[in-house]
C-alpha cells in the first residue's frame, strides 16, 4: 500500500514527535487489551476454546483445496458467483468488472483488510468509480487520504480533535465542535444517504462454511448489512484462509474473535449469509495474493490461521508505541509483521525486526499462532537472504562475539562504564548512540554484577 | 492455466499433512431460569433495554401506543396483531428508511453474549431490523440457550437464505473510543422475554 521508503524505525520516530498522543495511544490500547482479558476470564473455557480454534485451523490448512472446492460446490447451489483470483491485481480486475457489466457509479464498502491489501480503493478511483468506505473508522481516514492504522480500529491514530476538523471540512460540521456522538450521528446521516444510492456494496469475510456454502460478516456499527441488504450487488471479497468446516465450528470462532478483539462477549451484528435476495447477485471473490507460498513454508503458514482480531497489536509493546502507520502495510503489528515480508521479502524486511520478542502476542492469540517465535525466525531467513542493514547484520555478530567470550564480555563492560563516566556527551549523541532518543542514559554503575556478586556471594 | 486450477493445485502442493478435526464437547447449563437473568444483563451490558413479562399483553399494549404517537411503526408479528403487509422481501429501500420502529419475533436467545438469531422470514426484509431506527424483538424465555455451540445446534444456518446474530444496538467507538450507540443500524433494542 503505503510506497514508503522510510523503514519502521524512521517512521515510528515521526509518530514519536508527539509524546502526548503517544502515550494516549499507548494507554488505550492497553485498555482495550485489560478488557479483552476481563471478558476472557468470564469463560472458564477458554484455553479449551482456543485449543479447539487452533486444531480446526490446522486441520483446515491441511485440507484446505478440499474445503474451498465443497464451499464452491454449496455456494454455487445457494446462487451465488464463485470467482477465483490468484493475486491482487486479478482480485481488482474482477470487482471493476462485476462493476462495469452492471453500470455502476458509486459503492459502498464495509471493512475488508484485504481490498486494503490488494489497494482496490484506488484501483477503481483510477476508474472513475467511486468507492465510499462505511466503517466510521475507515470513513474518517479515508476522508483524510490516509490508510487505517489498525484493522479493528482503523483510527485509534487520530483524536476527536482531527475528526472534528475533518468532518467540518468535508461534512460541514460544527467549527471545533469535538462530541464523539455529535460527529458519529453527522456520518450517520450522510452514510445513510449513500446506503440507500449505492447499487454495490463490497465486504469483507470473516469466515466461510464449507458444510454450507455460506459466510458470516461480524460488525458493530451495523454497516455491511446496511450496504449490502440495500444494493442489489453484493460483493465478498476473502482469502483463501477464511474457509472453516462446518457451521458448528462458528461457535468456537465467533465466542473466540469479539472477545479477543475488543472485549464484547461478541459483535453487534454477525450476519450469516447463504442466497440472494430475490433479484439480488452474490459474488464472492476468494484470493490467493501469496497465501499458497506462505501454506507452503512450514516455520510460517501458521500464519494464516489468523482471525483477524488484533489482540497481539492492542498488547504489543512496539505497536502501542509506534503506530500502525510505521508498519507500511494493511495489516499491521506482530500479526503483520509475519505477514508482508512473505509478500514483499525485501520491501518488508524491517517488520519481524519491530518487536521485543517478549511473547505477549503469541500468549494473547485465539488460535495459538506463535507469532514471537515466527519472527525470530524471519529475522534469521532475512539475513541468510541479505535483506538486513549492514550495520544490523555485523553489529549482532560483534553482540555474539562479545556475549559468547567471558573476556571479552568483561573487557567491553569495562569499557562502557568508563566511556558512560567519561564521555557522557558522546552517549548523548543520538547518531552515535540511538538508544537515546526519546530516552535518558543511567548512570554509570559503580561496578560490573559480577564484580558485586563474587563480593556478596557468601 | 485459470486462476482456480492455480490456487488449488499449489494449495495442494503446499499443504502440510493431514491434521485431524477435534470433537467439540463444551458443558452446558440448560436451566432457564438460571439462563434468563444472564441473558437479559449481558443485554443490557450491550446496551438494550430487556424486560421479562409474562405474557404478549404487555407487548400488544406497547406497540399500540407506538402507533397511538404516529411514529412510523411496522410490526411482522402476527400475535400482536395485524402486521403490515406492505413490509415484505422485495420493498423498496427509499420507503423502509422512514420505518421508525420495527417489531420482529427472534428464534433463540443465547445467555453467554446477549445475542438473539433472527431469521430471514421473521424479519420479512432483510434491511428492517437495521435501517429501522428503534428496535423491538420479542422473544420466548425458553428458548434461551447458554452458549453458542447449543444455538447452532438448534438453528439451521442456511435456512431462508440469510440470517444474523444481533446482540444491541448499533455502537462505535471509532471516535478516540468514545462509545456511542447509534452508528448505522438501529439506535436502540428493546427485548422482550416472554413467559
Amino acid at each position: 500500500m503505503q510506497n514508503s521508503i522510510k523503514d519502521h524505525a524512521a517512521l515510528s520516530e515521526i509518530f514519536n514527535e508527539d509524546e502526548k498522543r503517544v502515550n494516549w495511544h499507548d494507554e488505550t490500547l492497553w485498555f482495550v487489551r485489560q478488557k479483552r482479558d476481563k471478558a476472557v476470564q468470564d469463560v472458564t473455557e477458554w484455553e479449551q476454546l482456543r485449543e479447539y480454534g487452533s486444531q480446526i485451523k490446522n486441520h483446515t490448512l491441511s485440507s484446505l483445496d478440499d474445503y474451498l472446492i465443497e464451499f464452491e460446490k454449496r455456494a454455487t447451489a445457494n446462487g451465488m458467483a464463485i470467482h477465483w483470483a490468484a493475486d491482487a491485481k486479478e482480485h481488482n480486475e474482477i470487482i471493476a468488472e462485476i462493476i462495469r457489466k452492471n453500470h455502476i457509479k458509486q459503492v459502498v464498502k464495509s471493512k475488508s483488510m484485504l481490498t486494503e491489501e490488494c489497494n482496490l480503493n484506488s484501483y477503481l478511483a483510477s476508474l472513475g468509480i467511486q468507492v465510499i468506505d462505511t466503517d466510521l473508522g475507515e470513513y474518517i481516514v479515508q476522508l483524510r487520504k490516509e490508510h487505517p492504522s489498525h484493522i479493528v480500529l482503523p483510527a485509534i491514530h487520530l483524536k476527536k480533535e482531527d475528526v472534528s476538523d475533518t468532518f467540518h471540512q468535508y461534512l460541514n460540521t460544527e467549527k471545533g465542535n469535538n462530541n464523539p456522538q455529535y460527529l458519529a450521528e453527522a456520518a450517520r446521516q450522510q452514510l445513510r444517504r449513500k446506503f440507500i444510492s449505492s447499487e454495490l456494496a463490497i465486504t469483507g469475510v470473516n469466515f466461510a462454511v464449507a458444510e454450507t456454502g455460506g459466510f458470516v460478516v461480524c460488525t458493530n456499527e451495523g454497516n455491511a448489512d446496511m450496504g449490502v441488504h440495500a444494493a442489489r450487488i453484493h460483493v465478498a471479497c476473502m482469502g483463501i484462509e477464511k474457509i472453516i468446516p462446518k457451521a458448528a465450528h462458528l461457535g468456537i470462532f465467533l465466542r473466540l474473535l469479539a472477545r479477543s478483539a475488543t472485549g464484547q462477549p461478541i459483535t453487534v451484528y454477525s450476519s450469516h449469509f447463504h442466497k440472494p435476495r430475490p433479484g439480488q447477485q452474490m459474488h464472492v471473490v476468494i484470493v490467493d495474493n501469496g497465501r499458497t507460498r506462505q501454506l507452503g513454508r512450514p516455520d510460517f503458514r501458521n500464519s494464516l490461521k489468523c482471525i483477524r482480531c488484533a489482540a497481539c497489536f492492542n498488547t504489543c509493546p512496539v505497536y502501542r508505541k509506534s503506530g500502525g502507520h510505521s508498519y507500511h502495510n494493511a495489516v499491521a503489528g506482530p500479526l503483520g509483521a509475519i505477514l508482508n515480508p512473505n509478500i514483499n521479502m525485501r520491501g518488508n524486511a524491517d517488520l519481524p525486526f519491530a518487536s521485543t520478542l517478549c511473547g505477549s502476542c503469541s500468549n494473547v492469540c485465539p488460535v495459538k499462532i506463535d507469532i514471537h517465535e515466527q519472527l525470530w525466525k524471519w529475522r534469521q531467513v532475512l539475513t541468510d537472504e541479505g535483506y538486513v542493514t549492514f550495520g544490523k547484520k555485523w553489529g549482532m555478530k560483534a553482540l555474539s562475539l562479545v556475549v559468547s567470550s567471558p573476556s571479552i564480555y568483561r573487557i567491553s563492560g569495562k569499557m562502557g562504564r568508563w566511556i558512560m563516566r567519561h564521555f557522557p556527551s558522546l552517549l548523548a549523541n543520538k547518531t552515535v548512540n540511538p538508544w537515546y532518543k526519546q530516552r535518558d542514559m543511567p548512570d554509570a554503575p559503580g561496578q560490573s554484577f559480577r564484580t558485586w556478586y563474587l563480593k556478596n556471594k557468601k | 492455466m485459470n486462476s482456480r486450477k492455480k490456487i488449488l493445485n499449489a494449495i495442494s502442493r503446499s499443504k502440510p499433512e493431514l491434521q485431524q478435526l477435534p470433537e467439540i464437547a463444551i458443558d452446558a447449563e440448560y436451566d432457564y431460569t438460571v439462563l434468563a437473568p444472564q441473558f437479559l444483563n449481558i443485554l443490557q451490558t450491550n446496551g438494550a433495554t430487556a424486560i421479562w413479562v409474562e405474557d404478549i399483553h404487555t407487548v400488544k399494549e406497547d406497540l399500540q401506543k407506538d402507533i397511538a404517537n404516529g411514529k412510523y411503526t411496522v410490526n411482522t408479528i402476527k400475535a400482536l396483531g395485524k402486521e403490515n403487509e406492505e413490509v415484505d422481501i422485495s420493498s423498496n429501500v427509499v420507503d423502509l428508511a422512514t420505518v421508525e420502529i420495527a417489531y420482529i419475533w427472534g428464534t433463540l436467545g443465547v445467555a453467554e453474549n446477549g445475542s438473539i438469531w433472527l431469521e430471514e422470514s421473521q424479519m420479512k426484509n432483510r434491511l428492517l431490523p437495521f435501517i429501522c431506527q428503534y428496535l423491538v424483538i420479542v422473544l420466548d424465555v425458553k428458548k434461551i440457550v447458554a452458549n453458542m455451540h447449543e444455538a447452532y445446534k438448534q438453528i439451521s444456518i442456511e435456512k431462508g437464505g440469510y440470517g444474523v446474530f444481533l446482540a444491541g444496538p448499533s455502537k462505535t467507538a471509532d471516535i478516540e473510543q468514545s462509545l456511542v450507540i447509534g452508528a448505522h443500524g438501529a439506535r436502540s433494542l428493546k427485548v422482550y422475554l416472554l413467559g
